[in-house]
Order: C-alpha cells, then sequence, then structure tokens
C-alpha cells in the first residue's frame, strides 16, 4: 500500500501548482482584463469621482495588481471572501448556505446520467447497426443539441403545469415547509430524519424534475462514450474466450465487457463534473433552486462583487479537489496504472 | 464525383470543392449523408435569418406589429401564437437567430485563431513555455465553461461584442489542445527533420508543414464547437446577457416565455428553443460528417 499513498501525496503535490494556476487565471479575469469591477459594480450609475475612488478603497483595488494578488491568495488561504454587498452576510456564509443544494441536485443528476446512459449505451453497443442502435445515436446526439434550460421548461410545462404530476419548482412545497428542519442542507438526508413519510415524498417530488433536466445531457454524452467504448471492448480477444468458454451472454456484457468499458469513463468524470456545474447555473435559475449557481447569476445582476469573486475562488477550489479524487480512484479502478 | 451533381446547384459544387480540398479527394461528398444534411439545415437557417431581419420576409413585423390578440395559441393567422405585447411569435422565431449566428462564428473565429496559434507554438516549440502553456489551459478547461462565460460577460457588459469575447476565449483551450497534439507529432517526424536539415527556420516549418497537418483535426473539432456556441449563446441570452429587449432573440424569448408558463403559454417558450436544437444539430451533424471524413478508421466496426 506504500505505493498508494506515495501516489496520493504526489498527486496531491501536484494538484497545488495547478489550483494556484486556477486561481491566478481567476484573478486575471476578475482584475486585470477590461472592465472596472467598481465602474461594472455601480453599472453605469452616475457617481462622483470621490465615491468611485472610496469604493476602490474599499475594495482595495486602489493598489498596485502584484499587491492586490498577494492580498487575494491570503484572504483565500484564510477562508475570507468579504461580506456580499447584497445581503451583508459573509460570503463564506452565503455559500455554505447554499452549496448543499447544489450538491444534492448535482448528486441526483449524476445519478440520472449514469443510470440512463448507461444502460442505452450498452444496449446500442450489443445492437449495433440494428434500427435499435440508430434511434439510440440519434437520440444522444438530440439529447446534447438541446439547450438544457429549454429542457427543463418543457418538463416544467408538461409534468408540472399540465399533468400536475411534479412541483413546478423549489426545493420544498409550501404545506409542508412549516414542520421542516433543515439540519444538513441536504433536503433529501433531512427528510429521512424527520422520518414524516409526506415530507421524504415531497423533497422527492421535487427533485426529479430538476435532477433529469440536469443530467439528461450528460446522460447523452455518456450513452455515446459508453456505446464506443464497449464496442472496442467486444472486439477484444477476451471476450472471445469467455463466450467460447460458454460464459453466458449477460455475464460477458455485464461483468467482462463493462468492466474494462468504463475505464476511459472514468477518466473524463472530473470534466463531466465541470460541465455539470454549469448545467446547474440554468438547472437552478429554471426550478428556482437556492444553489450556488443561481446564487452567482444574481450576484452577478446585482454586481455583488465579493459574492461573485467568492464563488468562483469556491468552484475552482470545488473542481481541482474533484479531479484529485477521480485521479485517484483512477489509479484503483485500473491496476495497470502504476504508482 | 463533381460530375454527378448537377451544375445548377452551385452551392453543393462549392461544398464538394471544399470537401475534396481538405480531404484530398479520398472521399466523396455525395457518400456522406450526415454531412449534407447538416450543411443543408445551417445553411437554410442563416438564410432565413438574414431575410428575416428584412420586415418584408417575415409574415408581420417582429418588433413593431402590435395589432393581434395577446398571448393567443397558434392559429391561422399567427402559426406560433402572439406574446403579451401582442407580437406574432413565428416573425420573431425566424429574425430571432441573428445573435446566436453571429456570436458562436465570431467567438469560434476568435478562439480558433488564438488557440490554434498558441498550440502550435507550444507544441513545436516545447519546452518550459509549453508546460506553462499547457498547465494554463488545463486550469481553464477543467473550469465549467458557463460559469466563466457568464462571469465574462458580466465583466465585458452585455450585447453581441462581449458575448464574442466572452464565448471565443472560453473556447481556446479546446483548439490549443487539439493543435498542440497534433504540432508535437508533426515535429518528430522525417520530413520535418529534413526540412530542417536543408536550412528552413522555425517559423517556414511551422507555417508550411505544422498547420497545415492540423486543419483536419481543426475543422471537425470547430463544427462540434459552433453547435455548443450556439447552446451557449442561447443560454446567455436566457439568463439575460444577450441583445437588448425588443430584438427578437430565442434566447431571449424563451427567458420572457418563462413568465407566462404557469398559465399554459407553451407556444413561447417551444417554437425559439426547437429553432436552437435544429441549428446546434445542424453544426453537430457536421461535425459528424467531417470526422467520418477526415478519420476514416472511426467509422464503425462489424461487431
Amino acid at each position: 500500500m506504500g505505493g498508494i499513498a506515495r501516489y496520493i501525496v504526489q498527486r496531491l503535490l501536484f494538484t497545488i501548482p495547478m489550483l494556484l494556476i486556477l486561481l491566478t487565471v481567476v484573478f486575471l479575469i476578475l482584475r486585470v482584463m477590461p472592465g472596472d469591477p467598481v465602474a461594472a459594480m455601480l453599472g453605469g450609475r452616475n457617481v462622483s469621482q470621490q465615491l468611485m475612488d472610496e469604493y476602490r478603497h474599499k475594495m482595495g483595488v486602489d493598489k498596485p495588481i502584484p499587491a492586490q494578488y498577494v492580498e487575494y491568495l491570503k484572504n483565500i488561504v484564510s477562508g475570507d471572501f468579504g461580506d456580499s454587498f447584497r445581503t451583508s452576510k459573509p460570503v463564506v456564509t452565503e455559500i455554505f448556505t447554499r452549496f448543499p443544494a447544489t450538491l444534492e441536485l448535482a448528486f441526483f443528476g449524476m445519478l440520472f446520467a449514469f443510470i440512463f446512459g448507461f444502460w442505452t449505451g450498452i444496449l446500442a453497443a450489443i445492437r449495433a447497426d440494428t434500427p435499435i442502435d440508430h434511434s439510440i445515436r440519434v437520440f444522444h446526439i438530440g439529447s446534447f443539441a438541446m439547450p438544457l434550460f429549454w429542457f427543463g421548461l418543457m418538463l416544467q410545462v408538461i409534468f408540472a403545469v399540465k399533468l400536475h404530476w411534479f412541483p413546478v419548482a423549489s426545493r420544498l412545497g409550501g404545506r409542508v415547509a412549516f414542520s421542516f428542519q433543515s439540519v444538513t442542507g441536504f433536503y433529501l438526508i433531512d427528510a429521512f430524519l424527520s422520518k414524516d413519510p409526506k415530507i421524504i415524498v415531497d423533497v422527492i417530488k421535487h427533485l426529479v424534475l430538476p435532477s433529469v433536466t440536469l443530467g439528461f445531457a450528460q446522460a447523452g454524452l455518456l450513452g455515446r462514450m459508453t456505446r464506443a467504448s464497449m464496442l472496442e471492448v467486444l472486439d477484444a480477444d477476451y471476450i472471445t474466450t469467455a463466450r467460447a468458454k460458454g460464459v453466458r451472454e449477460r455475464v460477458v456484457i455485464l461483468s467482462h465487457a463493462l468492466r474494462n468499458a468504463l475505464i476511459p469513463i472514468v477518466t473524463v468524470f472530473g470534466l463531466q463534473f465541470a460541465i455539470l456545474m454549469g448545467g446547474a447555473v440554468l438547472t437552478e435559475t429554471v426550478f428556482s433552486w437556492p444553489g450556488i449557481a443561481s446564487f452567482l447569476v444574481r450576484s452577478i445582476e446585482a454586481r455583488d462583487w465579493p459574492a461573485i469573486q467568492g464563488t468562483i475562488v469556491f468552484i475552482a477550489i470545488f473542481i481541482s479537489a474533484i479531479n484529485l479524487i477521480v485521479d485517484i480512484l483512477y489509479s484503483v479502478i485500473d491496476p495497470r496504472v502504476r504508482y | 464525383m463533381t460530375e454527378s451533381i448537377p451544375h445548377q446547384f452551385l452551392f453543393a459544387r462549392l461544398l464538394d470543392w471544399l470537401v475534396l480540398r481538405f480531404t484530398r479527394g479520398r472521399h466523396a461528398l455525395r457518400h456522406q449523408t450526415i454531412l449534407k444534411v447538416g450543411l443543408a439545415i445551417v445553411f437554410i437557417f442563416m438564410l432565413v435569418t438574414i431575410l428575416a431581419q428584412y420586415s418584408w420576409f417575415t409574415p408581420y413585423d417582429p418588433v413593431k406589429y402590435r395589432d393581434a390578440p395577446r398571448l393567443q395559441g397558434p392559429s391561422v393567422h399567427h402559426w406560433m401564437g402572439t406574446d403579451q405585447l401582442k407580437r406574432d411569435v413565428f416573425s420573431r422565431v425566424l429574425a430571432g437567430g441573428k445573435a446566436s449566428i453571429i456570436v458562436a462564428f465570431g467567438a469560434v473565429a476568435l478562439s480558433m485563431t488564438i488557440g490554434s496559434l498558441l498550440g502550435w507554438i507550444s507544441g513545436y516549440f516545447g519546452g518550459i513555455l509549453d508546460r506553462a502553456l499547457s498547465l494554463t489551459m488545463d486550469a481553464i478547461y477543467s473550469f465549467p465553461s458557463m460559469i466563466l462565460a457568464i462571469t465574462l460577460v458580466a465583466m465585458f457588459g452585455a450585447g453581441i461584442g462581449p458575448m464574442i469575447w466572452a464565448v471565443g476565449f472560453v473556447y481556446i483551450p479546446t483548439y490549443f489542445r487539439v493543435t498542440r497534439a497534433e504540432a508535437l507529432q508533426v515535429r518528430e517526424t522525417t520530413y520535418v527533420e529534413a526540412v530542417r536539415a536543408i536550412g528552413a527556420g522555425n517559423l517556414r516549418i511551422i507555417v508550411r508543414h505544422v498547420a497545415p497537418n492540423t486543419v483536419n483535426a481543426i475543422m471537425a473539432v470547430s463544427s462540434f464547437n459552433l453547435a455548443d456556441a450556439i447552446l451557449t449563446v442561447a443560454a446567455l441570452s436566457f439568463l439575460g446577457f444577450g441583445l437588448p429587449p425588443p430584438a427578437p432573440d430565442w434566447g431571449f424569448d424563451i427567458q420572457n416565455g418563462q413568465k407566462f408558463l404557469q398559465s399554459g403559454s407553451w407556444w413561447l417558450i417551444t417554437f425559439p428553443g426547437l429553432m436552437i436544437i435544429a441549428l446546434s444539430l445542424g453544426f453537430g451533424l457536421i461535425g459528424e460528417g467531417i470526422s467520418d471524413l477526415v478519420n476514416p478508421k472511426r467509422k464503425r466496426k462489424r461487431v
């Protein structure tokens, strides 16, 4: 196990320069690119030069760029992103109260994408070149040519407005809200903690449409990759051997082929997660989901500078962490990867 | 191969020439149904969008016409219904692709230029510059592109110009990765070694040998990229960072339609969305077709 431990430490050390670069890119975008944060914040309102300077001083953007950069990194390390202009609360608090909502949504979106993507991808691969394969391929391509926000709205129209199967938006219905106590911020966990079946059903019902919306495009992408990867694996000699030995087809597909087909798919999981976070911006906006992605959009609309910067830095750190975990997992799944 | 296409289809002939040009004549366009369907969709959409900017083309004026019933469903007079300001949705849908198309092409051209240049240089020269550039590009690439685009638009301000910069910036790493990988391979080939031995300079090798070898990859990537850009622009407009109001725009019209969704006005969001899908699908199909052309090995194996 010494090998794995060393690998993890190595990978951790590699994450640091990567994260530093990511944070520097964020800094450059927010501070150095054309566009004055103070002017952006005031949104073209006519204010005196004196007030502008006051704001500049308050935000620390009147200092030279290198000094700003040092301060920026210092604040990140100490976890201080300042106070939100809009809510006057510390940005860190704002982020952490909203983050569980985003994570919950992302988790179920990913779950849907995996189940649906794998299933259609495997089906297309084992029925290659049949009408089933063709229709699944068209469906895959169609699913990521579809604007995510539009898909969400269509689900709302059909399943919420017309059929009344699911609620239109938000995380919780008004009828159960008064008896609901949020402990963890993850409403599904909270609902199970409350042991009230009405709350559990309500929370699940609120989760369905946003998760499907967020996971749908990912499902298409995953399905396409699963299909391609499966086709490649199914051609391998060990599959022929397994079949020749008389292993049942079901076992050949699920345990011999799929396991190996999954390896290249796991490598892009980090990237998939990044796309998912981008999709969360739209999903949360469409479904009034109180997560960090919709918080970012509202902060941008309100030109709430500390909130914008804090959220973006937080997302950057989070993405780096996910990539680190994926890389470590990858080495565990595929023993051919040497430590 | 060109003879098989009737002469009156000037556009098809032009495409045929382009495809032959970029595939060194090994494949005929006539076998590429996917590519042709994609090109047809994109061509029709661009034509309609350009024509719809003139009010004689659309059935009603997309902005000024306000003489219909309010929020009425599709009917004989208004095929796609009317919105809350009594405007004809069909006319707005026809004209609403302007920002999407301009920004998508502008952004892809921008990122293609910058990304490829950096990729060639980075891949060809290697060393510390390559390492620094690669790390930076990987960092940008790992960040959610939608969030990056929104932030950049927020910095630059709304409108077509800022959107081109924002969306273009996001795609730079895509081209960088593709061209760098190709440049790395080309650098090691014997013919590059040979021209270097003759005394060709770095600039000449990059322009004459490295760059042309990356064109195929860039072509395929840029089509998929255009498909993605259409969706990104639609999303930016949907979030309110696109064209300012009365202008017809698919993304913005969907955002507007969202307000009337609870009352069941499905036609306000359905039709602009279908247009976005069709156009994005068109670019996606072109990408598929080009990938098959430039990389015949990718064609399906028998299982």
